[in-house]
């Protein structure tokens, strides 16, 4: 097909190629030696970074077919202005456009030559694009108005030559250059659209595929116009255009059928676009407290912000857990459940009615609470309920492990999404200077107050490094640093250690404690007041032990976390601890109850059948408020867990409250009266505890998780925690905290706040999931009462519910034999991938250091001449103007001898090393030359390095 | 959006959406704070394309940019007459590059602009002078900032020109590790 084509304009082009050689004859040649010295070079490396020869013939030829139609219209030069105008959409584009232009041959370059002056610069650009694409690969947008400065400033003076002096052109030039394209590319496209619609008819297919990849193009920069650096009112220009190209055209192509079925396919890619934008908007509409958290951004910087973001987040997660609870378990058993006191685990029991709706019982979540919905007991175990058959005791067990599975998958998600984000930090130190110029600056900070302290801190920063930098070399200060680092590490560790033996001993005496009964206050609260006290004290100790290692608040707030982190454990498990002797005692207690229980039952028909003398008739059932019951421990550790939450929710808001509002309304008030500032001095007002809060919320979803699968009720309160907990902080924070005296950013990426997270998760999965697989259930409460253990509810319903050839599959799957090579597997697969990661890792580090070289070898090149890269020396080199003077008296004395003389960064003992630095430097054009292994001394030394005139000037020996 | 004024046709509201990192309500909350800033001069109707622009002091009031060090530069980037004066098209363009979801490139392109102060593309050590005591409000003596932009130049500059090229700020900051310069709406 191309052929065919081929043939039937070859005619045309080859007329035009005549008008236009005779026209520009003088130029062309010269012109042309240039472009085949370019070629050579810049074609050559392209090649060797891989190109599509293929695509780039048929590329051609469309571009001679556009030639000659273009020209029949009014305005000559479109295609190739249209081809300069979509180089600006497209940076890869250009980097194929040069090899293309020259290998286009004489029509396209003799061609080029027919515009006038402004249209050579256009083209001149298009070259210098390619050629500057093909040396340094990675091209970018900003470069581009300066690279058509330059080309029509080589145009004017020596093609090629004001590469580097191009550049120091105002900027101011820009917008009119702008303008300027701007126009030219209205004309295109209107004279184009205009010529284009009257041959629709007889539309070949080539046309149409360059139609049919224009469209794309355009469509391409619809999709990424946000992405370019222009001013708004250009993007709107180009976007108009753009999308009038698009309806226009889109519709015209395919036929036939296939035209029917393309204007479809193009009909419903907009309305899903349209449907993924309007869902967009809906979905940033629905994230909650956005500007809230902002406001607070504004004041107190990113760091604290941080913290309420990550609130926030857990209020979504658990929102989607109280979704799951409330939806599957709580509501099927309100609507569908038999109701309260039908039977004796939904009754209070008669001992207990008189108080049962005491305000203090209900608050200790006895009474009423105890025997309702919120709890673990009060589920019935039923297999189905309802008309829809429910199977609720499934479901209960798939709700309290499908949340486990939830919230893990969620937080590890996000962890690697944040991963992600996080990647490509360089190495510290390179830039700490240029860095802390460059990113310092919070710019989200809009209050007066954090932005002096950002300021000040900024200040002090400069200050410091500056100190650092003198003090360098001596070694002294690293090692008292090091010195002081250790110490306070050692020093923490013995503060936890105790605290940890503190809490064992006490725990040990309250286990002693237990059996007496003439207890104290103190003594019975022991081990409260004891874990309080900690809680109290180990914190600021800890504070006041991390400023000896004087590190930045961002790694000391890490370093605090994890400290406070270790204590609470010490704390959470020793609450554990305590609840699971508990939970043993009431196990056995609950076996002589239940032996009770059954014979106060029996006891209770032979009664009746004594009193009535009638062995026949049954007796009415028992009242279920007298029946004797277990103690059901599941429901005693549910209450508890919701307790001991709603006692930290309460502790959370007075502390607040207290600490925070008290406080600042006595400083702002008291201050009238007083003989010292209070806002100045001592109590002053507070500072957001960012550590305290975050570990805070931390342990509370701990509880949560530990707690939900005994207390369904749980998420709900939590969800209502953190919904008041988002507004309350921040009223709290607003009103009476003031910025951190250290304002620092915080990192992008929280993903230490997750991995805190994900600890706890896996510190609550354990208990919960040990208490399912192995302690025997309740035998009058709950919704696996009756069965030996919780789990084997599924092995019921895989029993009785699917078909027989299902159960006799998982007794397969459960089989030993299958179960060991599936672990086996995954435990190579684990392997693999982690050796797989391992060796990712290694080339990243590879690549990084071989980025380093090339940096300080391109560093140590550039000091050495002023010239760097060959390509533009020898382009030099050629230049007419140049070529024809007579050679100029080779050592020019500052060039020659300098290998270090420059202030480079280079380190003594770098120049060894130099030679390995370059084999390795692959980005590096002389790469491809056999004299690479040469040091990149003074240039000229190599042997075989530039011709003619080229070593006229490099050759000189170092004198 | 109003339901009896407004203030820009679907079509305008469409191309915003394409040419910048905003939402639809983004966008009309952007000009209800551009009107807020000069209410006499900015029309609720904004159908017209009005060619309106309101000069750099009421811009650098906004509670977004009156604590920054660079905010005058920042505008005057962003004005398409250099003085500093946005139009609404200028004012979205800005709010656009600074907010959160816009790419690293683009926001590296906009912050080597606001950086180079005397506009010459490249940014000297009299740019890093002026940034510097902009920076720290002139605490650090000059002695001081001739070391830093010194050594800055010195860590950043790959060609040995003494000041840094857009290539050069660009591979600088494309390591730094919290290189945001995120705006809020």
């Amino acid at each position: 097909m191309p052929r065919k084509r081929e043939v039937a304009e070859v005619e045309d082009v080859g007329v035009e190629i005549d008008g236009e050689l005779s026209d520009s004859d003088d130029g062309a040649p010269q012109r042309r030696g240039n472009r085949r010295q370019a070629a050579g070079r810049g074609g050559a490396k392209g090649r060797g970074r891989g190109k599509k020869p293929a695509s780039e013939d048929e590329e051609d030829e469309d571009e001679e077919d556009e030639a000659p139609k273009g020209r029949k219209g009014a305005n000559k030069r479109k295609p190739a202005k249209k081809r300069g105008g979509r180089d600006d959409d497209d940076e890869d584009e250009s980097e194929d456009e040069a090899p293309k232009r020259k290998r286009g041959g004489g029509a396209a370059a003799a061609k080029k030559k027919k515009g006038g002056k402004a249209q050579d610069s256009d083209e001149d650009s298009d070259e210098g694009k390619g050629k500057k694409g093909g040396r340094k690969g990675g091209g970018r947008k900003g470069g581009k108005e300066e690279e058509d400065k330059k080309g029509k400033k080589g145009d004017a003076k020596g093609k090629d030559k004001g590469k580097d002096k191009g550049k120091d052109k105002g900027k101011d030039k820009d917008d009119d250059k702008d303008k300027k394209k701007k126009k030219k590319k209205k004309n295109d496209s209107s004279s184009d659209s205009g010529s284009d619609s009257d041959e629709e008819e007889s539309m070949s297919e080539g046309e149409m595929a360059r139609l049919m990849e224009e469209v794309e193009e355009k469509k391409k920069l619809i999709a990424t116009i946000r992405n370019k650096p222009w001013r708004m009112k250009r993007r709107l220009t180009h976007l108009r255009e753009a999308q009038e190209f698009v309806d226009k055209f889109e519709g015209a192509l395919g036929k036939g059928k296939g035209r029917k079925w393309y204007a479809y396919k193009v009909m419903m890619t907009k309305k899903w676009i349209k449907f993924q934008r309007d869902f967009e908007n809906f979905r940033t509409a629905c994230i909650p407290w956005e500007r809230k958290i902002k406001d607070v951004e504004s004041h107190f910087g990113s760091s604290v912000a941080s913290y309420f973001i990550f609130l926030r987040w857990m209020y979504g997660m658990n929102l989607v857990l109280f979704g799951f609870t409330f939806g599957l378990v709580v509501i099927p058993e309100v609507l569908m459940g038999l109701p309260y006191g039908s039977i004796p685990r939904k009754t209070v029991p008669r001992a207990e009615q008189p108080t049962a709706q005491d305000y203090s019982v209900l608050t200790d979540f006895n009474g009423f609470c105890k025997y309702s919905v919120l709890f673990y007991g009060y589920y019935n175990d039923q297999r189905t309920i309802g008309l829809l058959k429910f199977r609720l005791p499934l479901s209960y067990l798939m709700v309290g492990i499908g949340s486990f599975g939830y919230s893990l998958m969620v937080v590890i998600r996000t962890m690697a999404k944040n991963a992600d984000v996080g990647g490509g930090d360089g190495d510290e130190g390179e830039f700490t200077f240029a860095w802390k110029m460059f990113t310092s600056w919070d710019y989200l900070i809009g209050n007066a107050e954090t932005a002096d302290n950002k300021y000040a801190s900024i200040t002090t920063s400069f200050k410091e490094s500056i100190v650092d930098e003198q003090e360098n070399q001596k070694d002294e200060n690293i090692h008292l640093r090091r010195f002081l680092r250790v110490l306070a590490n050692v020093m923490i560790l013995c503060s936890l250690g105790g605290s940890g033996y503190l809490i064992y001993f006490v725990v040990k005496r309250s286990q002693e404690f237990a059996n007496r009964d003439d207890l104290s206050w103190y003594e019975k609260n022991e081990l409260e007041l004891i874990m309080s006290l900690l809680g109290l004290v180990c914190p600021p100790l800890f504070e006041t032990i991390a400023e000896l290692e004087d590190y930045h608040p961002r790694i000391a707030l890490k370093w605090q976390l994890g400290r406070i982190f270790a204590l609470f454990l010490g704390n959470l498990y020793t609450f554990l601890f305590a609840l699971f002797d508990e939970v043993n005692n009431k196990l056995v207690e609950e076996q002589s109850i239940k032996n009770a229980s059954i014979w106060a039952m029996k006891e209770y028909y032979a009664n009746f059948t004594r009193l009535s003398n009638d062995s026949e008739a049954t007796p009415p059932p028992m009242d279920p408020s007298d029946v004797i019951r277990g103690p059901c421990w599941e429901t005693a550790v549910g209450i508890e867990f919701v307790k001991l939450t709603v006692s930290d929710i309460q502790v959370t808001y007075l502390t607040i409250l207290i600490g925070d509002f008290a406080r600042a309304v006595i400083v702002r008030f008291l201050n009238y009266c007083w003989c010292w500032d209070l806002e100045a001095g001592f109590p002053s007002y507070g500072e957001f505890d960012i550590s305290g809060n975050v570990l805070g919320l931390v342990f509370n979803q701990g509880m949560i998780w530990m707690g939900a699968f005994y207390a369904p009720g749980l998420v709900g309160i939590n969800v209502l925690r953190l919904l008041s907990s988002m507004y309350y902080q921040c009223w709290a924070v607003m009103a009476t905290n003031v910025p951190h005296e250290r304002v620092f950013k915080a990192s992008k990426s929280n993903n230490f706040y997750m991995g805190l997270l994900l600890l706890i998760l896996f510190l609550s999965l354990l208990p919960v999931v040990y208490t399912i697989m192995t302690l025997p259930p309740s035998y009058d409460c709950g919704p696996f009462s009756g069965r030996a253990k919780m789990f084997d509810v599924i092995m019921e319903t895989i029993d009785l519910d699917l078909p027989a050839f299902m159960g006799t599959l998982f007794s397969y799957a459960a089989n030993p034999g299958l179960i060991i090579p599936a672990v086996l597997l995954m435990v190579l697969a684990i392997y693999y991938l982690n050796s797989v990661s391992e060796a990712y890792q290694n080339s990243n580090m590879e690549l990084k250091k071989k980025m380093q070289m090339a940096r300080d070898e391109e560093k140590n090149r550039r000091n050495n001449t002023d010239s760097t890269n060959q390509v533009m020396k020898d382009l030099e080199d050629l230049l007419p103007n140049r070529s024809l003077a007579p050679p100029a008296p080779p050592p020019e004395p500052e060039k020659a001898p300098e290998p270090e003389a420059r202030p480079t960064k280079t380190k003594p003992g770098k120049g060894v090393n130099l030679q390995k630095d370059v084999a390795l430097a692959s980005p590096n054009p002389n790469a491809q030359r056999p004299v690479v292994s040469r040091p990149p001394g003074p240039r000229g030394a190599g042997p075989g390095r530039g011709r003619g005139r080229g070593r006229g000037r490099g050759g000189a020996p170092p004198s | 959006m109003g339901n009896k004024q407004t203030t820009f046709t679907d079509e305008q509201l469409e191309a915003f959406q394409d040419c910048t990192f905003f939402t639809r309500k983004e966008i009309l909350r952007l000009h209800g704070r551009y009107r807020e800033l000069a209410p006499h001069l900015v029309p609720l109707d904004y159908t017209n394309n009005p060619d309106i622009r309101v000069p750099l002091t009421l811009i650098t009031s906004m509670p977004e940019l009156k604590e920054n060090p660079f905010r005058d530069r920042i505008v005057e980037t962003f004005s398409e007459d250099g003085q500093g004066n946005l139009s609404f098209n200028d004012f979205v363009d800005m709010f656009s590059a600074l907010c959160e979801t816009s790419p690293r490139e683009l926001k590296t392109i906009y912050a080597f602009k606001i950086y180079d102060f005397n506009r010459d593309n490249f940014i000297c050590k009299v740019d890093l002078e002026k940034m510097l005591n902009k920076l720290t409000k002139g605490e650090l003596t000059p002695e001081e900032v001739t070391l830093v932009c010194d050594k800055a130049v010195e860590e950043a500059d790959l060609d040995g020109d003494s000041k840094l090229s857009f290539a050069d700020f660009e591979n600088m900051v494309s390591k730094a590790p919290d290189f945001l310069s995120s705006g809020s709406t």
